[in-house]
């Protein structure tokens, strides 16, 4: 990797963060993913965690060199030595992962007013929102709460003035060209399209969380009938 | 074997050093407040491993332990009793079964860390015993103790030792350790909160500057323990502009556009996109835990290497006094 893609910075005593850019680009995203992907690799003494999001990634640390920890100027060596030395790809195309969602009515009470923001039927919302090519650049906010991108500029749209107290959870919703999806009852200023019935996170899983960093994910549009069909039989499968 | 909970107290709940890892996934570290304290409590009842404590808010708990253990008090002074009378901070106690501990007056403090020898048996969830509150999971079931719960113990106290002797030969045997905490442990009380800039801070007013190191800032009664509202002169950027969100760290001082800054503390999310302008350094972050609502304090800078050298000394520290306690481990492991 170049030495002048990414640069250092303390956030604070504990943190180191990488800065690979400063707008919200899928090459951006994947780039983070593929640093983290090294960094993880590298297994660089006393880093505890490491977080990718849309332009940064962020190694968590704990203190004392000689105590088995790090510091911020021994990190930054390492870090530089090892993102100009080697970079893995990141795996973003090993896992594609199938959303299925329904659209509007009850499960997305902002399908028609999105539409009419952007001056295009509902049925354009959907089969824009449906096509392949959608990264998980990260999670946050709350467990397995995915931050998924970049859609087509037509989503360009700002959260809602006023946001909602209590979104249920499988909400699918977009703003500024990205979709989440609400794991669980939240409050949350997005504009929900609709609702899918996986569950996004279930400690009783191997891995809890349904999304990783780095994921293909691809919404597939379904009927009220099948979404209680998928909700039916998911319920079963916990049960 | 257990311990019984008769009064919940405001909010009681079971954190250890944090659940680390899981950020990736949206997971909140969560953790004591109060880390310093936290492990103190943890080192003087002989725990080598990090052990969750109960950590408990401003009003205590009423506990009645149905078999002998070893328990210390850490953190906040909120006068605390057993069976009526008034039990040492930062020394290993020894409870008899039946006895009741009770909290009374805040002396000084906001929370105290309640740790056991061998730890409460509850499970680990992704790595850790802390109770994640937003999540409801972690600790006991997900959730703050309610009356009634009853705790089990990992390693309650037998009557007799492996020697015969007594839970009073060892209570005196524990007793007569001579006990040496360091200020780093100790904590001191310092008049001012340290600071590190954030790589933001010259995106700020000057005046901004300006109030935050030299004006009193108050803790907003709606703080809790996933971040502080800050009250006092508004902090501005030269030119407000959006961030993208990214990974947050345990006392980040973020603003958003209202001008008043919050602290984000041990139940933070991950992640965030508000500006920052400083992080409070981490040996200073115990003094925060143990501020509550209406508190004041003020900041002042550090730089980054000597909050790092601090940070590693208070950590040294504590290796130190778990060797110099070896035989508190002893005398517990071999009753």
């Amino acid at each position: 990797m170049s030495p002048n893609i990414f640069t250092l910075r303390p956030q604070g005593d504990r943190c180191l963060s990488i800065d690979f850019g400063h707008t919200i680009r899928l090459e951006t995203g994947q780039l983070c993913l593929s640093a983290a992907a090294t960094l993880a690799r590298a297994q660089l003494q006393g880093v505890t965690d490491i977080v990718p999001s849309y332009t940064a990634v962020a190694l968590y640390y704990t203190p004392g060199v000689e105590l088995g920890g790090t510091d911020f100027g021994t990190l930054c060596a390492q870090v530089r030595e090892t993102l100009n030395t080697e970079l893995i790809q990141a795996t973003t195309s090993a896992r594609q992962v199938d959303i299925p969602v329904c659209y509007g009515g009850k499960h997305g009470p902002d399908l028609a007013e999105v539409a009419k923001k952007i001056g295009i039927s509902e049925q354009e919302v959907i089969q824009i929102h449906t096509r392949p090519g959608s990264m998980v650049f990260g999670l946050g906010f709350s467990p397995g709460h995915p931050y998924i991108g970049v859609h087509d500029a037509l989503f360009a749209l700002p959260r809602r003035d006023v946001p909602r107290t209590a979104v249920p959870a499988g909400s699918v919703a977009i703003a500024n060209c990205q979709s989440t999806i609400y794991p669980t009852l939240l409050p949350g200023g997005w504009h929900i399209l609709g609702a899918t019935p996986l569950k996004l996170f279930d400690l009783n899983r191997a891995q809890p969380s349904l999304l990783l960093p780095g994921d293909q994910v691809r919404f597939i549009a379904v009927s009220e009938q099948e979404y209680d069909q998928l909700a039916a039989q998911l319920a079963q499968v916990t049960a | 074997m257990t311990m019984r909970i008769l009064k919940p107290g405001m909010l009681s709940s079971f954190q250890d050093q944090g659940r680390t890892g899981h950020q990736p996934l949206g997971v909140s570290v969560v953790g004591a407040m109060d880390q310093r304290a936290h492990r103190l409590a943890n080192i003087l009842v002989g725990n080598e491993t990090d052990c969750a404590s109960l950590e408990i808010t401003i009003t205590g708990p009423t506990l009645q332990f149905t078999q002998a253990c070893c328990l210390a008090l850490c953190g906040a002074d909120l006068s605390p009793t057993l069976n009526g009378k008034p039990v040492a901070m930062n020394r290993p106690l020894i409870i008899r079964a039946q006895d009741e501990l009770q909290f009374g007056a805040k002396k000084n403090g906001t929370r105290t860390y309640l740790a056991v020898h061998g730890g409460f048996a509850i499970p680990d969830v992704l790595g850790s015993q802390s109770t994640y509150l937003r999540s409801h999971f972690g600790g006991w079931y997900g959730r703050a103790l309610k009356r009634g719960d009853e705790i089990p113990l990992q390693h309650p106290l037998k009557e007799f030792g492996s020697n015969g002797e007594g839970l009073d030969a060892l209570a005196q045997a524990l007793w007569s350790i001579k006990l040496y905490l360091p200020g780093t442990i100790a904590g001191s009380s310092r008049a001012q909160i340290r600071l590190i800039k954030s790589q933001q801070w010259e995106e700020f007013t000057p005046a901004s500057h300006e109030a935050l190191l030299s004006q009193p800032y108050r803790i907003s009664p709606d703080s809790e323990r996933m971040g502080y509202r800050l009250q006092g002169p508004d902090i501005l950027m030269t030119t407000p502009r959006q961030m993208i969100s990214e990974a947050t760290t345990f006392g980040t001082i973020q603003v958003p556009a209202g001008g008043q800054p919050i602290v984000l503390m041990a139940d933070r999310q991950t992640t965030g996109g508000y500006p920052k302008i400083a992080y409070v350094a981490t040996v200073d972050l115990p003094l925060l835990a143990q501020m509550g609502p209406g508190d004041i304090m003020q900041f002042e800078l550090v730089s980054l290497e000597a909050a790092q050298a601090l940070d590693a000394a208070r950590a040294r520290a504590f290796i130190d006094l778990a060797r110099a306690l070896a035989p508190v481990r002893t005398l517990l492991l071999n009753h």
